[in-house]
């Protein structure tokens, strides 16, 4: 017979406003097994903790049952009360009366029933409880981090810096990301490349780190501390141990007409190419769609000229398959796709271009050399006309809700640099608000409007059309509350930034969760900011939502702290929740094996008596504890209900259900 | 017609004198012509009861399930869509494959006996097959599509597992679109199609007959059958208990079902229950591609298997019709 005892939290006013907890309390203890129900304050504090255990000691308790918080905030703290006081702590469930009750309802009778159920369904389960022990399993002390711009580098660095091993998987051939395309860096303009490219070469250099370019995330098995990930090296075409980058096979490839993907498609690149010079890894990639060789077998130019012998046309993509103890995801962010946004003409007008490609175009190692020149005839605009939030801050459905908190930024950055360079330049920026939060930021914007004499204009722009050479910019002034025409050389747009595509699947992968506009979701938007809500997978840079470059590195360097701090531990505590069939209800259909995603599940045959002395040999699902996470999908799989997770039994679910429906 | 049955005859007798197998898994005589049961035939003398005609619904594969424990070989006589359920049940271990002789065999397409009574013939004493029609009696002439089971006009034509083929014609028809009804059933409003199921479903006896013909009800202990997974007495709960029965064994055979069609063939009250498997396998085709459970035994099951290319539960727009 169970002896329960009840503590209701107050949780100060954040419960008691809304539901009257001596009333809750009162009911509860008329529920058949409880034998003290309480009400307190706050009853996660030293002396709300106090009296679970002393309760627990006094009137000789089997189980708890707390009405607070979600269990996710304080199941933890609770489980450790109990088990202070000498009980085993899955003897404890919680009744989430705060965010499913108090914070949703604002009727106090209705919220005061409803946590009444919620208590009474906490007890029927408490009921069935038993006596759970966790087991230990080990941490594989080695971390992958997936995306190699400035995020991942820095998580990287952190990590290794530690003495850990870490591996960079990076989708393109080289790591650094969009900060190696960027031209200077707010606020301080030093250039990118400047402070970009002596961390990409300290990861080169570490021992502790590995960097596995144009390659992706292929599988992942396992779970914090052990996971098991494959990934796919794709063929580049070249063997990276022989190429010395010294760029012989660049300058003889004769078909060169390939989309520079790394100036933004603003100019052209040999079949076989370095996608820039401070690239790491240094080596050279062939694009098969382009090369003559691969494509028809006629050429074979820069086979003949490699002074190492690296080229091989023969290279297949390769499965590489590496365990680790925690992952980083640092997938990083793309610029959105303009063809919701004709109006700018963006599509139809060479030279209105994204802020992206106007900071290759600014750019030394561009594909004008660093002079500011149009796309159309390379003339030198005289009037440049910046457009802000293009897709950003946007509810019409057209482009993204959010702010992408970079572009008023990085848009009086452009400003400033033109007018820098090119005195004679008419510099006008359309915006919504200007939003410049952080360090020296606002002083940084003030700089442009009052030193430099950028044309700040309040208002949305309506479109872009074409009259002779130039581009017309029809938008309104509300501020002198009037509608413009700008007769502009070159137009250039701030468009919103989103997710990389690529994290939609390695967030599948990883069972982590996105939200509505694909960034990753964190544990906990303020106390978890990048811990992902599944255990050992860490958020690391816009992944998780947009940020500068300082933001990033911090928010990296942070979440290489998260990851440390697991790589520490020689050992983890298991889950408790375990699954086990019922030999004799399974009939050994494998579907509980077909969805395990951690391969805990085997089959044996096994001898049963069937009576009168007869046998029979039945193959049965087997689980190995050690590896089983609890996730519970083996038991809604199982047909014959002979898989059953201890903790979360399926009788105990009833007995849940029949709580709340006896109402 | 007549010359499958006699080389189906002399096949199973030649597989038994021979030794190759102990025993045949088939069809024997009843009292009437259209009261054909699955049987198993130990010696030639048996086999004097043994027939193979258009009243052989039966699906055999489920029977292998014991067969296939038991001491020595066994043969089995088993249709197109019979091979299906086979092949599933292989995939999932319930068979033992290595006791079984397959003998795939011809198939045009089997009978309703209520389809016969519609066409007004009254008693059918007896019934002579040709490839297209059917002589009842020896006097009345029917196009033998007329008095085919639902599931032989949507026919799957291939055996897709056997040791040995026996087809003398190859089927011809049977390519009618087996989802029509259910497009039906998705055109219509959510309380139309409550009153639909509440009508047939309101007709079950719960005999259980449906779930115990069914190949993929292979439970070595049904959930209804046992009082401590508390489903049956939730099921009772509900003054139209019989929804939950069938929706729930629905659920369980959903990507396994492989649409035999044994479950409408049997049952007492004609309740159309495959259309609830139909559903769920035209819903599987539309989320995860094309599927056919049973054809391939190495492919894995899309509801038991995971690929990065699965549909998210956000893409779904699912609604009230």
């Amino acid at each position: 017979m169970q002896r329960i005892g009840v503590f209701v939290c107050w949780c100060g006013s954040n419960i008691s406003a809304t539901v009257d907890v001596e009333k809750v309390s009162a009911v509860l203890a008329l529920e058949p097994n409880v034998v003290i129900s309480q009400n307190y304050q706050y009853m996660c504090s030293e002396n709300g903790q106090a009296l679970i255990r002393n309760s627990i000691k006094e009137h000789n308790l089997t189980g708890v049952v707390v009405c607070s918080c979600s269990p996710r905030m304080h199941e933890a703290t609770f489980r450790r009360a109990c088990e202070s006081a000498g009980l085993n702590p899955y003897m404890l469930e919680v009744a989430n009366i705060r965010e499913q009750v108090s914070w949703i309802h604002k009727d106090i009778e209705e919220a005061t029933e409803k946590a009444i159920i919620l208590g009474r369904t906490a007890i029927a389960k408490l009921r069935l409880n038993t006596p759970l022990t966790a087991g230990e399993s080990p941490v594989i002390k080695r971390a992958l981090v997936i995306g190699g711009g400035i995020a991942g580098i820095q998580s990287a660095l952190d990590i290794a810096e530690a003495g850990y091993e870490v591996d960079i998987v990076e989708k393109s051939p080289t790591i650094g990301g969009n900060m190696a395309k960027l031209d200077k860096t707010f606020p301080t303009l030093d250039c990118a490349a400047c402070i970009l490219t002596p961390k990409m070469v300290d990861c080169a250099q570490n021992e502790k780190i590995d960097i596995l370019t144009f390659s992706e995330i292929e599988s992942v098995k396992g779970f914090v501390g052990n996971f098991k990930v494959g990934i796919r090296k794709k063929a580049r075409f070249v063997n990276e141990k022989l190429c010395t980058g010294c760029g012989v096979c660049t300058q003889k490839c004769p078909s060169k007409r390939g989309l520079n993907d790394f100036n933004m498609n603003l100019n052209t690149r040999p079949a076989i190419y370095i996608p820039f010079a401070q690239a790491i890894p240094n080596v050279a990639i062939i694009d098969p769609e382009q090369c003559l060789k691969l494509k028809n077998g006629k050429c074979g130019l820069c086979a003949m000229q490699c002074p190492t012998k690296a080229i091989d046309y023969t290279q297949q993509d390769e499965i590489v398959e590496r365990e680790y103890g925690a992952i980083v995801v640092a997938t990083g962010y793309k610029p959105i796709s303009l063809e919701n946004f004709n109006e700018y003409g963006y599509s139809t007008y060479k030279d209105v271009v994204t802020s992206l490609e106007f900071e290759r175009i600014m750019n030394a190692a561009g594909p004008t050399s660093g002079h500011l020149e149009r796309p159309s005839d390379h003339k030198q605009p005289k009037v440049i006309t910046f457009i802000q939030c293009v897709g950003s801050r946007d509810t019409s459905g057209c482009g993204k809700p959010y702010c992408s908190k970079i572009c008023c930024m990085y848009t009086a950055k452009h400003a400033m640099l033109v007018r820098e360079k090119y005195p004679d330049t008419q510099v006008n920026i359309f915006y919504i608000d200007v939003r410049t939060p952080g360090k020296n930021y606002d002083e940084f914007y003030r700089r442009a409007v009052e030193q430099y004499g950028v044309n700040y204009i309040k208002g949305m722009v309506g479109k872009v059309y074409k009259e002779g050479d130039n581009l017309v910019v029809q938008g309104s002034d509300l501020i002198n509350n009037e509608q413009l025409l700008i007769k502009s050389d070159m137009v250039v747009l701030a468009a919103a930034i989103e997710p990389d595509p690529s994290v939609r699947k390695i967030a599948t992968l990883l069972t982590t969760s996105i939200d509505t506009n694909n960034f990753l979701t964190e544990a906990h938007a303020k106390l978890k900011p990048v811990e992902s809500p599944t255990a050992g997978i860490f958020l690391s840079g816009v992944c998780q939502g947009p940020k500068d470059i300082p933001e990033t590195v911090s928010q990296a360097s942070a979440c290489a702290a998260k990851v440390i701090g697991l790589l520490a531990k020689d050992k983890l505590k298991c889950n408790a929740s375990t699954a086990g069939a019922d030999e004799m209800l399974c009939t050994g259909c494998s579907l509980c094996e077909n969805v395990c995603p951690y391969g805990a599940i085997t089959y044996i045959d096994k001898e049963f008596r069937l009576g009168g002395g007869r046998t029979e040999v039945r193959r049965v699902a087997s689980v190995n504890p050690a590896v089983c996470q609890g996730c519970g999908a083996c038991t809604v799989t199982c047909p014959s209900g002979a898989m059953d997770l201890k903790g979360f039994s399926t009788k105990q679910i009833m007995a849940e259900v029949d709580a709340i429906c006896k109402n | 017609m007549q010359r499958l049955e006699v080389a189906f005859l002399e096949k199973a007798k030649e597989l038994l004198s021979s030794g190759q197998v102990n025993r045949v898994l088939a069809y024997k005589k009843g009292e009437f012509c259209y009261d054909v049961s699955p049987a198993v035939f130990y010696s030639v003398e048996e086999l004097e009861n043994a027939v193979y005609n258009g009243f052989c619904g039966a699906n055999l594969s489920k029977y292998l399930i014991q067969e296939s424990k038991k001491e020595g070989k066994v043969a089995v006589f088993l249709k197109p869509c019979d091979t299906y359920s086979f092949n599933q049940l292989i995939k999932e271990h319930r068979v033992n494959r290595e006791n079984v002789y397959v003998v795939g065999i011809e198939c045009q397409g089997k009978f309703s006996i209520e389809k016969f009574y519609k066409t007004g013939v009254g008693f059918v004493a007896s019934v002579q097959e040709d490839l297209d029609s059917v002589l009842v009696n020896g006097e009345t002439k029917i196009d033998r599509n007329a008095v085919k089971l639902e599931r032989c006009l949507v026919c799957k034509k291939q055996h897709v597992v056997y040791d040995e083929l026996l087809v003398i014609n190859e089927k011809k028809d049977g390519d009618l679109d087996r989802f029509e009804m259910v497009k039906k059933l998705e055109a219509m409003t959510a309380d139309e199609r409550f009153a639909f199921w509440k009508e047939q479903l309101s007709k079950c006896i719960r005999c259980n007959a449906c779930r115990n013909v069914c190949p993929a009800c292979t439970c070595t202990k049904c959930v209804f059958d046992n009082d401590d997974s508390q489903i049956s007495s939730k099921a009772n709960a509900d003054s139209f208990e019989e929804k939950l029965f069938h929706i729930i064994r629905a659920f369980h055979v959903a990507g396994r079902c492989t649409d035999c069609g044994e479950c409408s063939r049997v049952c007492p009250q004609n309740i159309p229950l495959h259309l609830l498997n139909r559903k769920y396998i035209s819903d599987i085709n539309e989320f995860y591609g094309e599927f056919e459970a049973g054809k391939d035994i190495a492919q894995k099951g899309p509801l038991t298997n995971y690929t990065t290319g699965d549909i998210e539960p956000n893409d779904f727009k699912g609604g009230n019709k």
